[in-house]
Protein backbone atom coordinates (compact mmCIF):
# COMPACT_ATOMS: atom_id res chain seq x y z
CA UNK A 1 0.00 0.00 0.00
CA UNK A 2 1.77 3.25 -0.98
CA UNK A 3 1.34 6.56 -3.17
CA UNK A 4 -1.61 7.70 -2.52
CA UNK A 5 -2.89 10.21 -5.18
CA UNK A 6 -5.81 12.61 -4.89
CA UNK A 7 -6.93 14.85 -7.31
CA UNK A 8 -9.31 17.81 -5.97
CA UNK A 9 -10.47 20.83 -8.00
CA UNK A 10 -7.94 23.88 -8.01
CA UNK A 11 -10.72 26.12 -6.18
CA UNK A 12 -13.65 25.95 -5.18
CA UNK A 13 -16.52 28.25 -3.69
CA UNK A 14 -18.95 27.67 -0.63
CA UNK A 15 -21.51 25.84 -1.02
CA UNK A 16 -20.31 24.40 -4.41
CA UNK A 17 -20.17 20.38 -5.17
CA UNK A 18 -17.02 19.37 -5.95
CA UNK A 19 -15.56 16.09 -6.80
CA UNK A 20 -13.05 14.04 -4.99
CA UNK A 21 -11.04 11.53 -7.31
CA UNK A 22 -8.14 8.86 -4.87
CA UNK A 23 -5.96 6.30 -6.37
CA UNK A 24 -3.65 4.02 -3.81
CA UNK A 25 -1.63 1.27 -5.39
CA UNK A 26 -2.46 -1.90 -3.75
CA UNK A 27 -2.72 -5.69 -4.77
CA UNK A 28 -6.19 -6.54 -3.35
CA UNK A 29 -5.29 -9.91 -2.81
CA UNK A 30 -8.52 -11.69 -2.47
CA UNK A 31 -7.76 -14.46 -0.46
CA UNK A 32 -9.46 -16.66 -3.47
CA UNK A 33 -6.25 -17.57 -6.03
CA UNK A 34 -3.86 -20.20 -5.44
CA UNK A 35 -0.07 -20.21 -5.44
CA UNK A 36 1.54 -22.42 -7.87
CA UNK A 37 2.13 -25.03 -4.91
CA UNK A 38 -1.90 -24.72 -4.95
CA UNK A 39 -1.79 -22.87 -1.33
CA UNK A 40 -4.23 -20.47 -1.00
CA UNK A 41 -3.07 -16.41 -1.48
CA UNK A 42 -3.95 -15.05 1.88
CA UNK A 43 -6.60 -12.41 2.00
CA UNK A 44 -5.00 -8.89 2.16
CA UNK A 45 -6.87 -6.22 1.28
CA UNK A 46 -7.57 -2.14 2.15
CA UNK A 47 -11.05 -2.31 3.81
CA UNK A 48 -11.70 0.94 4.93
CA UNK A 49 -11.40 4.47 3.06
CA UNK A 50 -12.52 7.67 4.73
CA UNK A 51 -12.21 11.42 3.93
CA UNK A 52 -12.73 13.99 6.72
CA UNK A 53 -12.50 17.82 5.84
CA UNK A 54 -12.58 20.09 8.53
CA UNK A 55 -12.60 17.74 11.23
CA UNK A 56 -15.94 16.20 9.31
CA UNK A 57 -16.30 12.75 8.09
CA UNK A 58 -17.74 13.39 4.55
CA UNK A 59 -16.90 10.26 2.76
CA UNK A 60 -16.61 6.78 4.56
CA UNK A 61 -15.77 3.25 1.76
CA UNK A 62 -15.82 0.07 3.17
CA UNK A 63 -14.36 -2.46 1.04
CA UNK A 64 -14.38 -6.17 0.46
CA UNK A 65 -12.67 -8.38 -2.16
CA UNK A 66 -14.67 -7.36 -4.50
CA UNK A 67 -12.80 -3.99 -5.54
CA UNK A 68 -10.55 -4.03 -7.56
CA UNK A 69 -6.80 -3.63 -7.26
CA UNK A 70 -5.03 0.02 -7.12
CA UNK A 71 -8.57 0.84 -5.63
CA UNK A 72 -10.28 4.07 -6.99
CA UNK A 73 -12.77 6.58 -5.37
CA UNK A 74 -13.99 9.65 -6.92
CA UNK A 75 -17.18 10.92 -4.14
CA UNK A 76 -18.31 14.44 -4.24
CA UNK A 77 -18.97 16.91 -1.08
CA UNK A 78 -20.53 20.03 -0.82
CA UNK A 79 -17.89 22.51 0.02
CA UNK A 80 -18.72 24.15 4.02
CA UNK A 81 -15.87 26.69 3.79
CA UNK A 82 -12.22 26.74 3.81
CA UNK A 83 -10.86 23.78 5.46
CA UNK A 84 -8.20 20.85 5.06
CA UNK A 85 -9.07 17.11 3.72
CA UNK A 86 -7.73 14.37 5.64
CA UNK A 87 -7.60 10.80 3.23
CA UNK A 88 -6.95 7.59 5.17
CA UNK A 89 -6.46 4.44 3.94
CA UNK A 90 -6.56 0.71 6.26
CA UNK A 91 -5.64 -2.67 5.41
CA UNK A 92 -6.35 -5.83 6.57
CA UNK A 93 -3.21 -5.77 8.23
CA UNK A 94 -3.77 -2.70 10.19
CA UNK A 95 -1.66 -0.80 8.60
CA UNK A 96 -2.71 2.86 7.70
CA UNK A 97 -2.00 5.57 5.42
CA UNK A 98 -2.79 9.07 5.29
CA UNK A 99 -2.80 11.78 2.95
CA UNK A 100 -3.46 15.52 4.01
CA UNK A 101 -4.58 18.00 1.52
CA UNK A 102 -5.80 21.84 1.85
CA UNK A 103 -8.58 22.87 -0.60
CA UNK A 104 -8.34 26.11 -2.18
CA UNK A 105 -11.52 27.91 -1.02
CA UNK A 106 -12.78 31.13 -2.77
CA UNK B 1 -39.42 -21.63 -5.45
CA UNK B 2 -37.82 -21.57 -2.46
CA UNK B 3 -39.69 -19.84 -0.25
CA UNK B 4 -40.95 -23.33 1.70
CA UNK B 5 -37.76 -23.08 3.73
CA UNK B 6 -38.81 -19.57 5.32
CA UNK B 7 -41.98 -18.94 7.32
CA UNK B 8 -45.39 -19.76 5.64
CA UNK B 9 -46.60 -16.40 6.55
CA UNK B 10 -44.81 -14.67 3.76
CA UNK B 11 -43.49 -11.02 5.36
CA UNK B 12 -42.70 -8.11 3.40
CA UNK B 13 -38.97 -9.28 3.46
CA UNK B 14 -39.80 -12.62 1.83
CA UNK B 15 -42.00 -10.64 -1.00
CA UNK B 16 -39.06 -8.43 -1.67
CA UNK B 17 -36.09 -11.08 -1.33
CA UNK B 18 -38.55 -13.49 -3.50
CA UNK B 19 -39.26 -11.08 -6.13
CA UNK B 20 -35.51 -10.03 -6.47
CA UNK B 21 -34.50 -13.47 -6.59
CA UNK B 22 -36.79 -13.92 -9.03
CA UNK B 23 -35.69 -11.52 -11.51
CA UNK B 24 -32.35 -12.22 -11.23
CA UNK B 25 -33.47 -15.77 -11.53
CA UNK B 26 -34.97 -14.92 -15.42
CA UNK B 27 -31.69 -13.25 -16.72
CA UNK B 28 -28.92 -15.50 -15.16
CA UNK B 29 -28.50 -19.27 -17.32
CA UNK B 30 -30.25 -22.02 -15.56
CA UNK B 31 -27.44 -22.80 -12.83
CA UNK B 32 -27.83 -26.20 -10.61
CA UNK B 33 -27.24 -23.86 -7.46
CA UNK B 34 -31.05 -22.36 -7.84
CA UNK B 35 -32.43 -25.81 -7.59
CA UNK B 36 -31.12 -26.03 -4.31
CA UNK B 37 -33.52 -25.00 -1.11
CA UNK B 38 -30.86 -22.69 1.02
CA UNK B 39 -30.60 -19.14 -0.38
CA UNK B 40 -27.62 -17.91 -1.84
CA UNK B 41 -25.17 -15.74 -0.58
CA UNK B 42 -25.80 -12.71 -2.36
CA UNK B 43 -29.30 -12.96 -1.19
CA UNK B 44 -28.52 -13.42 2.54
CA UNK B 45 -26.45 -10.12 1.76
CA UNK B 46 -29.74 -8.34 0.23
CA UNK B 47 -31.58 -9.51 3.13
CA UNK B 48 -28.71 -8.15 5.87
CA UNK B 49 -29.17 -4.77 4.15
CA UNK B 50 -32.85 -4.32 3.68
CA UNK B 51 -34.21 -6.43 7.00
CA UNK B 52 -37.60 -6.23 6.82
CA UNK B 53 -37.90 -3.24 4.40
CA UNK B 54 -39.37 -3.73 0.64
CA UNK B 55 -37.20 -1.75 -1.74
CA UNK B 56 -38.32 0.94 -4.11
CA UNK B 57 -37.34 0.31 -8.00
CA UNK B 58 -35.73 3.03 -9.80
CA UNK B 59 -34.22 6.78 -8.53
CA UNK B 60 -30.78 5.53 -8.51
CA UNK B 61 -28.50 4.51 -11.76
CA UNK B 62 -25.97 1.83 -11.74
CA UNK B 63 -23.84 2.41 -14.81
CA UNK B 64 -21.88 -0.75 -15.79
CA UNK B 65 -20.21 -1.16 -19.07
CA UNK B 66 -22.82 -4.41 -21.30
CA UNK B 67 -19.58 -6.12 -22.00
CA UNK B 68 -16.39 -6.11 -19.49
CA UNK B 69 -14.00 -7.65 -21.17
CA UNK B 70 -11.86 -8.12 -18.22
CA UNK B 71 -13.44 -9.18 -14.78
CA UNK B 72 -10.46 -8.21 -12.83
CA UNK B 73 -11.38 -4.35 -13.32
CA UNK B 74 -14.70 -3.57 -14.66
CA UNK B 75 -15.33 -0.01 -13.68
CA UNK B 76 -18.39 1.77 -12.18
CA UNK B 77 -20.66 4.58 -11.08
CA UNK B 78 -23.73 4.58 -8.79
CA UNK B 79 -26.11 7.84 -8.48
CA UNK B 80 -28.99 8.28 -6.95
CA UNK B 81 -31.78 11.18 -7.27
CA UNK B 82 -31.49 12.68 -4.21
CA UNK B 83 -31.40 16.18 -3.02
CA UNK B 84 -29.14 15.75 -0.39
CA UNK B 85 -30.27 17.44 2.50
CA UNK B 86 -30.65 17.19 6.08
CA UNK B 87 -34.53 15.64 5.98
CA UNK B 88 -33.62 14.00 2.89
CA UNK B 89 -30.81 12.59 2.30
CA UNK B 90 -28.98 8.95 0.91
CA UNK B 91 -27.25 7.36 3.54
CA UNK B 92 -25.75 4.32 2.08
CA UNK B 93 -24.96 2.88 -0.91
CA UNK B 94 -24.59 -0.92 -0.87
CA UNK B 95 -23.02 -2.85 -4.05
CA UNK B 96 -23.66 -6.35 -4.61
CA UNK B 97 -21.93 -9.19 -7.58
CA UNK B 98 -24.57 -11.59 -7.24
CA UNK B 99 -22.01 -14.55 -8.58
CA UNK B 100 -18.87 -13.53 -7.14
CA UNK B 101 -17.39 -15.64 -4.32
CA UNK B 102 -18.26 -12.92 -1.80
CA UNK B 103 -20.95 -11.33 -3.32
CA UNK B 104 -20.62 -8.13 -1.43
CA UNK B 105 -18.38 -5.39 -3.14
CA UNK B 106 -19.01 -2.14 -1.15
CA UNK B 107 -20.85 -0.49 1.07
CA UNK B 108 -20.49 3.36 0.74
CA UNK B 109 -21.43 5.58 3.69
CA UNK B 110 -23.24 9.14 2.79
CA UNK B 111 -24.36 12.53 4.69
CA UNK B 112 -25.88 15.96 3.56
CA UNK B 113 -22.23 17.53 3.25
CA UNK B 114 -22.05 15.52 0.60
CA UNK B 115 -24.38 17.32 -1.98
CA UNK B 116 -24.34 14.79 -4.58
CA UNK B 117 -25.02 10.86 -4.28
CA UNK B 118 -22.82 9.86 -6.36
CA UNK B 119 -19.85 7.44 -6.33
CA UNK B 120 -17.57 5.63 -8.88
CA UNK B 121 -15.23 2.83 -8.11
CA UNK B 122 -13.94 -0.19 -9.95
CA UNK B 123 -14.83 -3.89 -9.30
CA UNK B 124 -14.00 -7.30 -10.10
CA UNK B 125 -16.34 -9.55 -11.48
CA UNK B 126 -16.34 -13.68 -11.53
CA UNK B 127 -18.22 -14.28 -14.52
CA UNK B 128 -21.27 -13.12 -16.28
CA UNK B 129 -23.92 -11.79 -13.59
CA UNK B 130 -26.24 -9.22 -12.21
CA UNK B 131 -24.67 -6.52 -10.21
CA UNK B 132 -26.99 -4.97 -8.02
CA UNK B 133 -27.17 -1.60 -6.20
CA UNK B 134 -29.29 -0.51 -2.89
CA UNK B 135 -29.36 2.83 -1.54
CA UNK B 136 -30.56 3.50 2.20
CA UNK B 137 -32.74 6.64 2.53
CA UNK B 138 -32.45 8.72 5.16
CA UNK B 139 -36.18 8.09 6.03
CA UNK B 140 -35.34 4.56 6.11
CA UNK B 141 -36.92 3.01 2.98
CA UNK B 142 -34.63 1.69 0.34
CA UNK B 143 -33.65 1.85 -3.51
CA UNK B 144 -32.32 -1.13 -5.08
CA UNK B 145 -31.49 -1.71 -8.86
CA UNK B 146 -29.96 -4.25 -10.51
CA UNK B 147 -27.92 -4.40 -14.18
CA UNK B 148 -26.45 -7.09 -16.04
CA UNK B 149 -23.11 -7.66 -17.07
CA UNK B 150 -21.14 -9.93 -19.85
CA UNK B 151 -17.85 -10.81 -18.59
CA UNK B 152 -15.10 -12.05 -20.93
CA UNK B 153 -12.28 -13.12 -18.86
CA UNK B 154 -13.32 -13.38 -15.08
CA UNK B 155 -11.94 -11.43 -12.11
CA UNK B 156 -11.61 -12.76 -8.40
CA UNK B 157 -8.67 -15.36 -9.59
CA UNK B 158 -8.88 -19.05 -8.11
Amino acid sequence: MSKPRVKLPESAKVGEVIEIKTLISHVMETGQRKDPDGKTIPRSIINLFTATFAGTEVFKAELHPGISANPYLSFFMKVPGPGEFEFAWVDDEGKRIAEKLKLNVT
Amino acid sequence: MRRTVLSSRPSRREFAIGAAAGVAAAALPASPSLAQDQPQAWELAVRKILGEAKPIEGKMTLELPEIAENGNTVPFTIAVDSPMTDKDHVKAIHIIATSNPQPGVATFRLSPISGKAAVASRMRLQRTQDVIGIAELSDGRFLMTKRPVKVTIGGCGG
